[in-house]
């Protein structure tokens, strides 16, 4: 059996943050492989470049040093623009504080990546309901993030960040302002779009708990990658 | 991103924050208005002006004594005219179509128990043609009538009014100053005149019956020169000058005792004058609307700051840079004609009520309104770029995270 590629490989990749005397390089050298419809948690101590490299990996920020690629594309040679539709076309973001457009109904917040990707109403209108429908949220539709619960937003985020049917998703401590038993919850519906949708899950997280619904668990420690490891789950599937 | 689908964010956005779009645009809607009303209300009083000026009569020369409106001050009175001189003008200057000497008196007209104190104007057939000036029933005077000075009168529509009311005037007799005189035209309505005048407010008689009754002698204080519209008016006024002189015994260098006075220099004085009034005011206007302008830059820099967040999530969903521009422009030229298009109807309103009011025609005058609008446009364009330029050029790991 001959592996398959990477969905994303880091070599060697540095961030460095600020210049000269108050320069601060958070992430010291990154190696990492992450294979397409892996379920991947990312745990470590605080300040130890998690979020840096995430940020690194959903093409928000560029590495200062190595090599980045994203399905064969060197992204640290890509531009604003060129990282932002390899966003648009490839990538789901889901945040710790759920980050949905305020005073905007659960449809339209669902929606707006697809008004950027230049889908007419009506198609806009079906993938955005059946993304509610996938996280249990379709009769929710026409609320207001103000009128949902944290659990409810988080799941509305997840169906904004899943519509577009990407290949990778990004969450960066989604459950980390919830409490467990929303948490279970999103890690529940994180684990069915991985195994149905077959979408390739990069979460960051501080709970052992949550970690153990993922494949793979790996330790950042002093902006390295400490230790990788698998839970054993992957090959049950 | 087509724009189609930046325009519906746009109109989302406004439709989100009603009371900070109203705000925005209140500038706007105020300077546009300003300026509109201002402009049209101008051109109303230029036309109203135009108008008035007109009733002067068109290439018509005034001739007095004297220099400026008045008779000059110390030393002697420089003379009236004599017929001479009218027949003089009218048989060697070229280019005159009609020459109507004139003199005045004034006094009460009775009619039974009516009574009314007016202007009596002798002259000749003449200056109904010079004065371009119609009658509304009856005739006006025979030669014969002119040569003989008899008591026939011509009215003005007021002192129709004021003496007969209702009833037909051509042919009835009233008494002026004790001489009774005979009715035998009224005169079309011409309303006021250029300084402000009731211009119907005359009675109007052969010079020779003014003369001989009311002034006592065959001075004329007034001669009209009616000019053919083939000829120069500065022309002809220059040759009467001369002739004037020559007749009057002013030799070299000293001033004329008389004075020409061209009814379209007045004309164009009197409307340069209220077009120079209408630019000031709008030119006053239009730096409102500018403000206007500012504050719209100034609402969309606060509002870029406040939406950081929104940027930031909308570059991590894949926008990119330019479809945010593109967002904050067509939301800010989205209000701008948003306020421009409410200031327009505002100054539509405001003009319609105000031009009775200032007794001024109201002239819809559609490059005005054009202008303004696709002005307040350009301000949303202008001062929406800067603020726009630094939403897109936000890093969305700064942005997403800014509280
Ligand atoms: N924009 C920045 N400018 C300067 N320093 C930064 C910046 N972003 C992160 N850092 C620093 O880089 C280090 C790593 O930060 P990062 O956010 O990646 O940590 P983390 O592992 O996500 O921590 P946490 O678990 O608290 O979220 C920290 O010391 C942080 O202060
Ligand atoms: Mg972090």
């Amino acid at each position: 059996m001959s592996a398959p590629d990477p969905i994303i490989a880091l070599r060697g990749v540095t961030k460095t943050f600020g210049q000269g005397a108050t320069a601060f390089q958070a992430v010291k050298g990154v190696d990492l492989d992450i294979m397409a419809g892996d379920f991947v948690a990312v745990m470590g101590p605080s300040g130890s470049g998690k979020s840096t490299t995430m940020n690194i990996l959903g093409c928000l920020d560029v590495p200062t040093g190595g090599e980045f690629r994203f399905k064969g594309h060197h992204v640290e040679r890509l531009d604003r623009d060129q990282r932002a539709l390899l966003r648009r076309r490839y990538l789901g973001f889901v945040f710790q504080g759920f980050n949905l457009l305020a005073r905007t109904t659960a449809l339209e917040n669902v929606e707006l990546p697809l008004l950027y990707r230049g889908e007419d109403k009506k198609t806009r209108a079906d993938m955005g309901m059946a993304a509610l429908d996938k996280v249990g949220l379709a009769d929710w539709w026409d609320h207001t993030p103000a009128e949902l619960s944290g659990g409810q937003q988080q799941r509305v985020a997840i169906a904004r960040a899943i519509v577009t049917q990407p290949d990778v998703l990004l969450a960066d401590e989604p459950t980390g302002n919830l409490d467990s038993e929303r948490s279970v919850e999103i890690m529940d519906l994180l684990t069915d779009l991985n195994r149905t949708a077959g979408i390739t899950v990069l979460m960051v997280t501080h709970e052992q708990d949550m970690a153990d619904f993922a494949h793979t668990i790996i330790h950042f420690k002093d902006g390295l990658v400490d230790r990788t490891h698998a839970t054993g789950r992957g090959q049950a599937a | 991103m087509i724009l189609g689908t930046t325009i519906i964010l746009a109109v989302r956005e406004i439709r989100r924050h009603l009371l900070r779009s109203f705000l925005t645009i209140l500038g706007i809607v105020i300077g546009v208005s300003a300026v509109v009303t201002m402009v049209t209300l101008g051109n109303g009083a230029t036309a109203a002006v135009k108008q008035q000026i007109s009733g002067l009569g068109a290439n018509i020369l005034q001739i007095r004594p004297g220099q400026g409106f008045g008779r000059g001050g110390g030393g002697p009175q420089p003379p009236d005219f004599k017929p001479a001189d009218v027949d003089a003008i009218r048989t060697q200057i070229a280019g005159v179509k009609a020459v109507a000497p004139q003199a005045s008196s004034s006094g009460i007209a009775v009619r039974n128990a009516a009574n009314w104190s007016t202007t009596i104007n002798g002259t000749t057939a003449d200056y109904f043609t010079a004065q371009d000036w119609k009658l509304s029933a009856g005739r006006i005077f025979t030669p014969a009538e002119e040569q003989a000075g008899r008591a026939v009168c011509i009215l003005g529509s007021t002192v129709v009014t004021n003496l007969f009311r209702q009833e037909e005037a051509v042919g009835q007799r009233f008494r002026i100053k004790d001489v009774s005189c005979q009715v035998i035209g009224t005169l079309a309505t011409r309303g006021q005149g250029g300084f402000g005048n009731d211009q119907d407010d005359v009675v109007i008689m052969p010079i020779k019956a003014v003369q001989r009754r009311f002034t006592g002698n065959r001075d004329i204080r007034n001669i009209m020169v009616s000019v053919d519209e083939a000829y120069d008016t500065g022309t002809v006024q220059a040759a009467t000058q001369k002739l004037l002189r020559e007749r009057r015994n002013i030799s070299g260098g000293k001033d004329d005792d008389f004075n020409i006075f061209d009814t379209k220099q007045i004309a164009d004085t009197l409307q340069g004058t209220t077009q120079i009034l209408t630019a000031l005011l709008g030119a006053v206007a239009a730096v409102s609307l500018l403000v206007g302008g500012i504050g719209i830059m100034n609402i969309m820099l606060v509002s870029v700051t406040e939406r950081t967040r929104e940027i930031g999530i909308r570059l991590a969903i894949g926008a990119v840079a330019s479809e945010v521009l593109l967002q904050f422009l067509v939301e800010a030229v989205a209000l701008a004609c948003l306020g421009g298009v409410i200031g327009l109807l505002l100054a539509l309103i405001a003009s319609v009520s105000l031009a009775p009011v200032l007794r001024v025609p109201f002239i819809f005058d559609l490059q005005i309104n054009l202008l303004a609008f696709f002005f307040s446009a350009l301000i949303g364009v202008v001062f929406g770029y800067f603020p726009a330029r630094r939403a897109a050029s936000l890093n969305p790991i700064d942005a997403l995270r800014h509280e």
